[in-house]
């Protein structure tokens, strides 16, 4: 049953080509749309490489075709000297390409020992099971790269950074010559990163190749050596690491120039702002708050982790409400003790995990796009107007640039930026003035991140107030007229962005430490 | 000792053997001979089924059309046997019945994995339609002349004992077939590559796939296995009750669903023991076949199956949150 051996062309076991994977004008399709259009891309022996780009460049189309699960439309692939034609999994197995997706690809019911031993034991085409053999194999695997954990624990008992080192030593057991990693830092700390770096570079002593594909930047400069940027389903640039910084690889990602305009706002003072707080606090969370925000401005509040970021934002949103000081509207003194309280009083929040806290994955991006508001579709039989609701979506949609072939497609089917624009976009529908962003543009890519903040600036100019909470330093610089910095649950600093440098900022973060 | 105290199967063994204390206590009937024999004989057919439920839901899917293909399997079988006059041997009906079986369950295989339907829909549909079509086509009437080697089996006691009033009482040759079932469904299930292809593709099939399991061959495997298995539990239930009713066994899947879920099987796929299954088997027969011992009319056995099963699941699933936390 096991896929058909790939036809081989050229047999010449002589010319060993340090060259693992050549690819080289690769094409593919999916129903008329090109993924890939005459990609070439090459990975030799010992190299640490990137392949990046932003979602939806075709990069993990690229990873399938070379790692045998899309079969190639055009092109050439050869795999360590040889040329496939059809290339399968199993092909690209014995030839040493080891993909590790970014779920990993493990058994959380089984074994560590188990989990381990199992490409061998179907690669092996053994149809019996020995389990001394097992368990021999475990231990080996976990050797080579030199890492030691309990092989009886069951893998869904292990953080996710052991996960991912039991994928490594399971892909390099299996006579790896090349691991691919897709988003292999995503869900790790700094500190587990540098020691899969470490790792890395371990496994290139030996030989073994890695490419990892990401479109996290700044980490890519530090470990690889080589690095290809695809954007729409081309490579757009392709070369050593060294001669790219990070302005010229989000320009390639992204094939535009990022605007390097700050946020200015040019409101009037004079006006009643839109929210003050008074020294606002909550007990073992933070205190004597005061914080004012005009009609226009984008205000940034940033402090290092348990500072009392997120809990101040939650406050103001009527989540674990403040339980001293107190909160004005235009000079109209609120209460804000629930969530129904904040929304009454126009204020809109955009959580961090817009995934599992801001949208109905499997619901229809229509649906997502109301959920706030529905009441004011019903007509006058008290039924739901869905033609009304249809026409409206499709208008909130083109408004807030969400692309989708279909809004009835379920929210889970977006990209991360097109989700965040859903959710950014339901909010802004119910008419709230007052919009508080918790780290906006996580888990979104340069582009997308991008376009988010043209949008929020756009949203300012209807005289809406921002509040963003970000850990992301270049993203308020750029995007707030004011930054405020939290620590212990007080702020300590303000700054007005428009004469701050970067360096200043993360400066007065590390003091505060 | 900790390892012990989390298994499943332990606690369900305490149970076990806790009712079983209590029924003996209330009324000693339930220590006789006559009585454990026949709990044994009644679980046969129910074990065997429930081993086939048991690697399908490990596999993440379900299956509901068994009884059906159970049915369809001996009565075609017995009714063939029937017209040519069959006198041969035992394993003629076997091989046919599970032949018939493997036949019905590569047909539910071929739609599941090629249109990738829920298991749960497509047995739905292949089990009424079989059902139908036997009735439509095949006969309504129950036949109680069954062919002579079955009749023998039927008979078929690897123990036997004389009462005190002189009638005997044996313990069915037909427990065999179970206990060989079980040997070989734990070996499968443990010591082959398709065995933890089955845990392997219950718990994540596009990683399955990705470690190299032919995904689709594996499906093949499970349901044919399942069809065989209904087929060899089909004549095993015609044989002991001698007689061949195309109503017979409609609703036993639930029974046995709650049998294998009882004995530990999770319905998401991956988790479950051969072990487990039979004690949930032992579980359920006792609960049915004793309660009358103790004096609770038959009606209210199916609300202490319903009770036993949501409190032991519910057991289990607190204790799996606790264990998350």
């Amino acid at each position: 049953m096991l896929s058909p051996l790939g036809l081989i062309l050229i047999k010449d076991e002589d010319a060993m080509s340090s060259e693992i994977v050549k690819a080289e004008d690769i094409e593919k399709s999916f129903g008329g749309i090109k993924v890939l259009d005459r990609v070439s891309m090459a990975v030799s022996a010992g190299e640490i490489c990137c392949l990046a780009g932003e979602n939806g460049c075709g990069k993990s189309t690229l990873i399938k075709v070379i790692s045998g699960v899309y079969p190639h439309d055009g092109g050439r692939i050869e795999l360590n000297g040889r040329e496939y034609q059809r290339l399968g999994p199993i092909d690209s197995i014995r030839e040493g390409i080891q993909v590790i997706y970014q779920d990993f690809s493990l058994f959380p019911n089984l074994t560590v020992a188990e989990n381990l031993a199992l490409n061998d034991q179907v690669e092996s085409g053994r149809s019996l099971v020995s389990w001394g053999r097992v368990r021999r194999i475990a231990r080996e695997s976990l050797a080579m790269i030199g890492i030691d954990m309990d092989i009886d624990k069951t893998v869904g008992e292990l953080p996710v950074s052991s996960k991912q080192l039991v994928a490594i030593a399971r892909a390099v057991y299996c006579n790896a010559r090349l691991i691919i990693m897709d988003e292999p830092t995503t869900t790790l700390t700094q500190k587990e990163i540098e020691s899969l770096f470490s790792l890395i570079r371990g496994l290139r002593e030996k030989g073994i190749s890695t490419l990892f594909v990401s479109h996290k930047i700044r980490e890519m400069l530090d470990i690889t050596e080589k690095i290809t940027i695809m954007r729409n389903g081309r490579v757009v640039v392709s070369g050593y690491t060294r001669d790219f910084d990070e302005i010229k690889i989000t320009q390639a990602m992204t094939g535009r120039e990022i605007s390097g305009d700050r946020f200015r706002w040019s409101g009037n003072t004079g006006e009643p702002p839109l929210l003050r707080t008074e020294k606002l606090g909550r007990s073992g969370a933070f205190q004597g708050i005061d914080l004012t925000l005009r009609r226009g401005e984008i205000v940034g509040v940033t402090g290092l982790l348990g500072s009392g970021r997120t809990e101040l934002a939650l406050a103001l949103f009527g989540k674990g409400p403040s339980d001293e000081g107190r909160i004005f509207r235009n000079d109209r003194e609120i209460v804000i003790k629930s969530i129904q309280d904040a929304i009454a009083n126009g204020i809109a929040y955009v959580p961090e995990d817009r995934l599992t806290e801001g949208l109905f994955l499997e619901q229809s991006i229509e649906r997502n796009l109301f959920a706030n508001i529905y009441r004011k579709f019903i007509n006058s039989v008290g039924l739901l107007d869905f033609r009304k609701v249809r026409a409206a979506a499709s208008e909130k949609a083109r408004q807030y640039g969400v692309t989708a072939p279909d809004i009835s497609l379920p929210v889970r089917s977006l990209s991360g930026g097109n989700q965040q624009r859903v959710v950014l976009a339901r909010w802004m529908s119910t008419g709230a003035d007052v919009l508080i962003l918790n780290g906006p543009t996580v888990g979104v890519d340069v582009g997308s991140k991008f376009e988010i903040h043209k949008k929020l600036r756009e949203i300012t100019e209807s005289g809406v107030g921002i509040l963003i909470f970000s850990d992301d330093i270049q993203e308020l610089i750029m995007n707030c007229n004011r930054i405020m910095i939290i620590h212990k649950g007080s702020f300590t600093n303000e700054f007005r962005s428009d004469t701050l440098r970067e360096s200043d900022l993360i400066d007065c973060l590390n003091a505060s430490r | 000792m900790n390892k012990i105290l989390s298994k499943n199967e332990f606690w369900l063994f305490c149970i076990l053997l806790i009712l079983s204390c209590i029924v003996g206590g209330i009324n000693d009937a339930f220590w006789s001979g006559t009585n454990l024999f026949s709990l044994f004989k009644s679980s046969v057919v129910m074990g065997i089924f429930a081993l086939g439920v048991l690697i399908v839901i490990l596999s993440g899917g379900i299956d509901i059309s068994f009884p059906a293909f159970a049915v369809f399997s001996f009565y075609i079988t017995v009714k063939y046997l029937l017209y040519i006059k069959f006198t041969g041997s035992i394993l003629i009906p076997f091989a046919m019945a599970m032949a018939i079986g493997v036949a019905l369950g590569l047909m539910n295989a071929f739609i599941i994995s090629t249109f990738k339907l829920n298991p749960l829909i497509v047995t739905l549909g292949t089990g009424s339609a079989v059902t139908g079509f036997l009735r439509a086509f095949v006969g309504t009437g129950t036949l109680s002349n069954l062919p002579q080697p079955l009749i023998d089996f039927s008979r078929w006691n690897i123990y036997t004992e004389t009462l005190a009033d002189g009638s005997v009482i044996g313990f069915s040759g037909s427990f065999l077939i179970l206990a060989a079932l079980i040997v070989i469904m734990a070996l499968i299930l443990r010591n082959t590559t398709m065995g933890r292809g089955v845990y392997a593709l219950g718990c994540d099939s596009v990683a399955a796939m990705r470690a190299g399991f032919p995904v689709r061959g594996i499906y093949y495997f499970i349901y044919g296995l399942v069809g065989a298995l209904a087929g060899i539990a089909g004549i095993v239930h015609c044989s002991l009750i001698r007689l061949a009713n195309p109503r017979d066994l409609e609703g036993t899947e639930l029974e046995v669903i709650a049998a294998v879920v009882l004995g530990g099987a999770s319905l998401t796929g991956g988790r479950g023991t051969v072990l487990g299954t039979v004690l949930g088997v032992f579980l359920i027969v006792l609960i049915k076949g004793s309660l009358i011992l103790v004096g609770i009319p038959s009606d209210w056995q199916k609300v202490a199956i319903g009770l036993v099963l949501i409190s032991a699941t519910s057991i289990t699933a607190y204790r799996a949150m606790r264990a998350g936390m």
